[in-house]
């Protein structure tokens, strides 16, 4: 690699030779697979999943929530998968799909976050910054064929204003005021948008209320769901994650069901 | 043994399947059904029962008709909605609305839901889910308010509260957010205009106006429109075309021949 | 019977198995928008609609479709939105080359010849986008370009792309083009009346095409530069 004539940022040396850089697999020589007459085969499914990720932007801040089940098909397989992860003070990420590809990627981002502190230079990971760096991750992956499986949100605070974006395993990006991913954007949705545009101005309060009732729905009618999920939310103040929280289900009109005709 | 005449029974002719299969793995298109990707939906409240539909009916990707009724007849005391092939919703209940008024006149009875509900099940299992029909069936008889939930294939669910169609995950949403068991008739009518706007507003399979239908036991209030939940814009420009803008090719004035026939009309006394 | 049995259709439902559905990865989408551009004596019209959609969803209602590239250059691109933020990302930059190395803006003309070449290095791999530039040409006048997704393009004075396109340009034909009339007269387009003309064919397209709706972001484009406009759609 030819040096660049004049240094154009600062980037710490390797912290030692001879192995794998921080944060980067190691590849065994000889363990790779090789490309047969067929090509390489990669794994294209996913295995242990995560469900919907609900967010929703307020008058001061982003609410974000997720539930705590690792899916493995059908079976419900692990019931303590945290999944929304503080980035820093301004910064949350939540994730939903493969449970494995979110740990390998919040492995990279966390072992970014640290590199970035040490230069002390001031700057951190902003929302957009995340969002857009995730972006080109995300296209990247589906570009070589070998995606993440998996939806992120980024939440966050920005030049004093709330932040919420969206990226999928094919590079599909944007932001918006409320966004859910999985079966929560078709059953949470809907009741996120319409409680947003009733109440414009949301107090931090009435957000996570808001949130706390959807996840609720979610568990009634999402078959790979949990009641117990983390709430995380970001203000101007800092960003905290909260929980686990175990909603309540309400069964008072169980007894009107009888039967099927 | 003798054979005995059996009666040809009645539905449909299953004989040009195996042909139509065949040309289809050939290349041939088969032509497509209007679809209803639909928000419907029903709930049982305190006397009674209020059905909801929402108003477009899709062809793909494009809207076929903006103002469609969802809501069909099926007895004076009982209605139900349908999501699916906007045909086979049609015929079915056509078919069942008067076999059961049929049944009416028979035993001199105001229908049941329960049989209307039973009478569906058994000709959409008869078919094996091949008519699309996915209904919602409500009503109120002499046993008080019934709801159910049909689906293509026979099954049935009798609930509290019901929805169908590409929108049911929305309306089933703010169904399960604010139902309560004994709402008054404001509420729950409010509660399935919410529940058939978030199918509209949400689904793009859904649209245009919200439709009620409030059955209790003495009355029957069908609301069409209940609501128009999305407003038409207002044209900006003027589009007339002056006169003489089409292309006349040709023209040619004919005299018609008439021959005038005379024939006698008759009264024939009906068979009674 | 036997003459039955040769019948190729009838070995057909014997292998008729019912297997799982296996969710296969798919690298593209259709993420809706619609893309509309007209060129005036001196001045272009673009618009898209800000609906993201995906299936049956609605992903967000404000994300306009159309980028401004340059002074008087605003793109519109629809189709995959993976492939569209790319693509944007990929000409900016370009762009942005380009203004640090001559000290001057691309030309309208030049950022359309880029974006050919920009789509045809991905002709095995395409970028699943229609894109329509609009500007002003080195003469002062409007000017339209339309795309394919593989890069090949051609001026044009008006076009529609992306979902709503086959309602929208037979209109265009008819409104602007003065096709199918008879005795019509080409009156020069004012720019009063393309604006009207791209509400009322958006507004008509939101009430057929699903995807199509939520509000329309139309951008007038002249010499000095352009203006930018949203008008409310159907939400439904």
């Amino acid at each position: 690699m030819a040096t660049p004539a004049f240094p154009t940022s600062f980037v710490p040396g390797p912290l030692w030779g001879n192995g794998p850089t921080p944060g980067q697999v190691y590849n065994f020589p000889g363990a790779a697979t090789a490309p047969d007459q067929w090509g390489t085969q990669r794994t294209l499914n996913p295995s242990v999943t995560t469900t919907s990720v609900l967010a929703v932007k307020y008058k001061d801040g982003v609410v974000m929530a997720a539930d705590m089940l690792g899916s493995y098909g059908s079976l419900a397989r692990y019931r303590n998968c945290p999944r929304l992860q503080k980035i820093n003070d301004k910064t949350i990420l939540g994730c939903s799909g493969d449970y494995a590809d979110f740990q390998f990627l919040s492995n990279i981002i966390n072992q970014r976050v640290v590199e970035e502190e040490c230069l002390n230079d001031g700057f951190s990971y902003t929302p957009p910054g995340l969002h857009s760096w995730l972006t080109r991750v995300m296209y990247n992956r589906r570009s070589q064929f070998n995606p993440l499986w998996n939806t992120y949100l980024v939440g966050g605070i920005h030049q004093e204003k709330p932040f919420l974006g969206y990226v999928d395993k094919i590079g599909i990006a944007y932001e918006a005021d409320t966004i859910a991913t999985g079966f929560g954007a078709y059953l949470a949705l809907p009741i996120l948008r319409d409680a947003v545009e009733k109440n414009k101005k949301m107090e931090e309060k009435q957000a996570v209320e808001l949130i706390d009732r959807c996840m609720k729905l979610l568990f009634y009618r999402d078959a790979r769901s949990l009641n117990k999920y983390q709430v995380a939310v970001v203000t101007k103040k800092g960003s905290e994650i909260r929980g686990p929280i175990v909603s309540e289900a309400n069964w008072e009109i169980a007894h009107m069901v009888k039967g099927y005709e | 043994m003798a054979a005995c005449a059996e009666l040809p029974a009645g539905g449909f002719v299953f004989e040009n399947c195996q042909r139509n299969k065949f040309l289809e793995s050939q290349g041939y298109k088969v032509p497509k059904a209007y679809k209803t990707g639909t928000t419907i939906c029903g709930l049982v409240y305190k006397d009674g029962i209020v059905l909801g539909a929402d108003t477009r009916a899709t062809e793909d990707t494009i809207v076929a008709d903006k103002n469609c009724a969802k809501i069909h007849y099926i007895s004076s005391n009982i209605y139900c909605c349908g999501a699916g092939t906007a045909a086979d919703t049609e015929m079915t209940t056509q078919l069942i609305s008067s076999e059961l008024e049929l049944h009416r006149l028979n035993t001199g009875r105001q229908p049941r839901v329960c049989t209307a509900n039973r009478l569906l099940k058994q000709m959409l299992f008869r078919y094996h889910g091949y008519i699309g029909a996915a209904l919602v069936l409500g009503g109120v008889d002499s046993t008080g308010p019934h709801l159910y939930s049909i689906w293509p294939h026979g099954s049935t669910d009798k609930l509290p509260f019901v929805t169908m169609g590409s929108g049911s995950l929305a309306a089933m949403a703010t169904f399960e957010d604010r139902y309560k068991a004994d709402l008054s008739r404001d509420e729950a009518m409010k509660l399935v205009r919410d529940a058939i706007c978030a199918g509209i507003f949400n689904d793009l399979g859904s649209g245009s106006n919200v439709d009620l239908c409030v059955i209790t036991k003495d009355k029957v209030d069908y609301i069409r429109p209940y609501e128009e939940a999305n407003k038409k814009g207002v044209r900006q420009g003027k589009y007339r075309y002056d006169r003489g803008t089409t292309v006349v090719i040709s023209s040619e004035v004919k005299k018609v021949e008439l021959e005038v026939i005379d024939t006698e009309v008759r009264a024939v006394p009906m068979e009674t | 019977m036997e003459a039955m049995a040769m019948m190729p259709y009838q070995q057909e439902q014997t292998n008729h198995i019912e297997r799982p559905i296996q969710h296969r990865f798919s690298p593209y989408d259709f993420n809706g928008g619609t893309v509309l551009a007209i060129a005036g004596e001196d001045f272009a019209v673009i618009a898209s609609d800000t609906r993201l959609m995906t299936g049956f969803s609605i992903l967000a209602r404000d994300v306009p479709k159309t980028t401004q590239y340059t002074t008087n250059t605003v793109v519109g691109s629809c189709g995959f939105h993976g492939d569209v933020l790319t693509l944007t990302k990929v000409i900016q930059t370009r762009l942005k080359m380009f203004t640090y190395l001559h000290q001057k803006e691309m030309d309208t003309s030049s950022v359309a010849a880029m974006l050919s070449t920009v789509l045809y290095y991905r002709r095995f791999f395409p970028y699943y986008v229609y894109n329509i530039v609009a500007g002003i040409d080195t003469e002062g006048k409007g000017c339209v370009y339309s795309f394919d997704p593989v890069g090949s393009y051609e001026r044009e004075t008006y076009r529609a792309g992306g979902s709503a396109s086959s309602m929208l340009q037979p209109l265009l034909d008819n409104q602007i083009g003065m096709k199918n009339q008879e005795g019509a007269k080409q009156v020069p387009l004012a720019k009063a009346k393309a604006v009207a003309l791209v509400k009322d064919v958006f507004t008509s397209a939101a009430e057929r095409d699903i995807h199509t709706g939520d509000a329309v972001c139309i951008h007038v484009i002249t010499k000095q530069g352009t203006t930018k406009e949203t008008y409310p759609l159907r939400r439904d």
